[in-house]
């Protein structure tokens, strides 16, 4: 049976290298740009006075939410990640989060109403999107470093890679589930195809849209931590450290912040969502 | 020219249509075709005419294919073969523009579940037509406004449609598609989704606003009663072809086959009422001691109609004044009404059978008088009053 080993590996191995080779002078030098434009927005967060930032963060869950729990759970979650001593790794975490969460949207929602709209667009991307959501994080990993360098560009890419599923699928979702009746009435009052998209799809999708963000956020988050073994850093690069000098007491902490992080991200987005909704 | 025209329209739903098409003029039926080629018949071989400012009922049993027919019109679905024209314009030749002008601007539609836009105010969605058109936001709002208050809702305006109840949510669609302006609207079973007594309340109110408005009116409905009631001409459909057209009376008293005589029969209501359960009770009369030609005149113009009946001091009637009669008596400065009364009229009396109506009135120059036995004036039945009580009680008998 081993005898004849079909050359799976080896060719997406090749087909990689063929494609660093030629492109990675590009990708190189954009993991410069993103590095750099990461670290202006991680220094110009950490500029901020840590009680000023609390006190912004929390105004600005409270203008979103309007939950008194919520925003004093926020506070409370911000001042003991300040207290653990974990200020500047969770604002590192957060621009990564923030960045890659924008290009994952950015790509994804448009992707998603392209696959709404047009069912070979559909049956071209589904299936590519249930590689990416099943291939183990892990294996992103690998490819981003020879395209990016160690670091967070190759972080972000990964991310972008993992997260961005969701935004496609609900998106996609959130369109075609729009009521035959509805589609039908607008069609019936002579409505073009963007017509259609701006002034019945998107607001009715909107809350099954933001699901998708929702979703997309949190697996951010999650890949962020895991894009620490290629150097992204921030409370991912704490739990790494603290897996390697097997400080169990320093790993808990930096979990607990991501934890705080996540849960402050989840809240807000889904309120979000279900605002829109009534 | 007719309004709209449609000829020899077939819609056969499958990949293959052509063979359906074939089997179809070799006179093999709906079933046969579907067990052979799984092509399903939605329409076969339609012809027929609306003319302008007339309600057409297209009636018949849910999968007769009126839906399909109806959404032919404006091409919601693309018909197999034949033509439609609009305004002399074939619908079926239209290129992408033609048609969103046709659907924009010429064809309101109203739609059996409403289909609002939830995310949208009441009037936002009335705007809704105009907003494709490309009208600007205060001017579309403005004649989405005068469109509710046409439907009779004044002030909901900044409302969600699921703050209404269904009968109001259906003005809004109603309003919708009247906010266009446009020459035709097609309403699919825009009724049917609402109870009984609203369902009725909606019927009146389309034949108050069809008075002032004069729109080319293609009405889809299962309901028989709904289509007596509103139908200028009824289309009856079975298994995608017409069965018969008329106007309500020629299909209640000659259906043309057996299928239309059945389904009239559920509902034969003209055995069961008579005379006295379809007329009006007027209180019109001229009373032979005090009325003179000026007075009956008066009564004609206050009650908008041409001829009255008179009656002496115990309320048995003596005849019938026209509206001519007597003013050529007022003209001459007459006090009395006698010599202007013609005596030699048809009465039935209570208990006759309403079937029976048709007959009488068939050639008669104005209403029926109905009078007891001792010859007291009881009421009268003018024909639109018959055929639309009729419709009404339908459901009750």
């Amino acid at each position: 049976m081993n005898d004849f080993r079909l050359p799976v590996g080896e060719t997406i191995e090749s087909g990689i290298d063929f494609l660093v080779e030629h492109l990675s002078f590009i990708t190189k030098a954009s993991a410069d740009v993103v590095e750099t434009v990461l670290g202006a927005m991680e220094s110009g967060l950490l500029l901020v006075p840590i009680p000023v930032f609390i006190v912004l963060a929390a105004a600005s869950v409270w203008l979103l939410t309007r939950d008194r729990r919520l925003t004093l759970g926020s506070v409370l979650g911000l001042a003991l990640i300040w207290n653990m001593g974990l200020w500047a790794a969770t604002v590192s975490t957060l621009a990564l989060v923030l960045v890659s969460t924008l290009c994952a949207i950015a790509l994804g929602v448009p992707l998603g109403i392209l696959s709404a709209i047009n069912t070979r667009m559909y049956q071209a991307v589904m299936p590519v999107l249930d590689v990416m959501q099943t291939m183990p994080a892990f294996v992103y990993l690998i490819p981003a470093i020879p395209f990016f360098g160690l670091g967070k560009t190759a972080a972000i890419f990964s991310t972008v890679v993992f997260s961005m599923p969701p935004a496609i699928r609900f998106t996609c979702l959130g369109i075609r589930q729009i009521p035959a009746d509805l589609v039908e009435c607008s069609t019936a009052f002579g409505a073009t195809r963007v017509q259609r998209l701006m002034k019945l799809d998107l607001p009715l999708a909107a809350p099954t849209i933001m699901a998708g963000v929702n979703q997309t956020v949190m697996l951010a988050l999650s890949m962020v931590v895991i894009a620490s073994m290629i150097g992204a850093k921030g409370l991912g690069g704490e739990v790494w450290k603290a897996i390697q000098r097997l400080q169990m007491g320093r790993g808990f902490e930096a979990g607990i912040a991501i934890v705080i992080v996540a849960m402050i991200l989840d809240r807000v987005l889904q309120k979000l969502g279900t605002r829109r909704d009534k | 020219m007719a309004k709209i025209h449609v000829e020899g329209l077939y819609k056969i739903f499958g990949p293959n249509p052509k063979k359906a098409l074939q089997m179809l003029s070799k006179g093999r039926s709906k079933d046969e075709i579907m067990a052979e080629t799984r092509h399903g018949v939605g329409v076969n071989n339609a012809t027929f005419e609306v003319h302008e400012g007339e309600i057409v009922v297209v009636m018949g049993l849910s999968g007769s294919g009126k839906s399909t027919l109806v959404r032919c019109l404006n091409r919601l679905i693309t018909p197999t073969a034949g033509r439609i024209l609009v305004d002399g314009r074939d619908v079926a030749a239209m290129d992408d523009a033609e048609l969103r002008q046709l659907r924009q601007r010429k064809m309101g539609m109203v739609f059996q579940n409403f289909a609002l836009f939830p995310h949208r105010t009441v009037k936002e969605n009335a705007a809704l037509g105009l907003e494709i058109q490309g009208m600007d936001k205060a001017k579309r709002l403005q004649q989405a406004e005068e469109a509710l208050s046409m439907v009779g809702l004044d002030g909901w305006g900044e409302s969600y449609p699921r703050q209404l109840s269904g009968g109001m949510q259906q003005r809004v669609g109603l309003a919708r598609a009247l906010a266009l302006s446009p020459d035709i609207l097609l309403m699919d079973e825009a009724f049917s989704a609402l109870d009984p007594l609203i369902r009725r309340d909606m019927q009146d109110e389309l034949i108050n606003l069809q008075e002032k408005m004069r729109k080319t009116i293609v009405f889809i409905s299962h309901d028989l009663d709904e289509a007596l009631k509103l139908g200028d001409r009824i289309i009856l459909m079975k298994d995608g072809a017409i069965v018969q057209i008329g106007t309500p009376e020629q299909i209640l008293t000659s259906p043309a086959n057996d299928y239309v005589a059945r389904f009239v029969e559920d509902v034969d209501i003209t055995k069961i009422l008579t005379a006295e359960s379809v007329m009006k009770r007027s209180e019109a009369v001229a009373d032979l001691r005090t009325d003179g030609p000026r007075a009956a005149l008066r009564k004609m113009r206050k009650h908008n109609i041409a001829h009255l009946f008179v009656v002496d001091h115990n309320h048995r009637l003596v005849g019938i004044v026209s509206a001519d009669a007597a003013a050529n008596l007022a003209g001459r400065g007459e006090e009395k009404l006698a010599e202007a009364i013609c005596t030699e009229i048809k009465t039935v009396a209570p208990d006759t059978p309403a079937q029976d109506l048709f007959g009488i009135m068939a050639d008669l120059p104005y209403p029926l008088a109905v009078v007891d036995e001792s010859n007291k004036f009881k009421g009268v039945i003018v024909r639109g009053t018959l055929v639309a009580a009729l419709a009404e009680r339908g459901g009750a008998a």
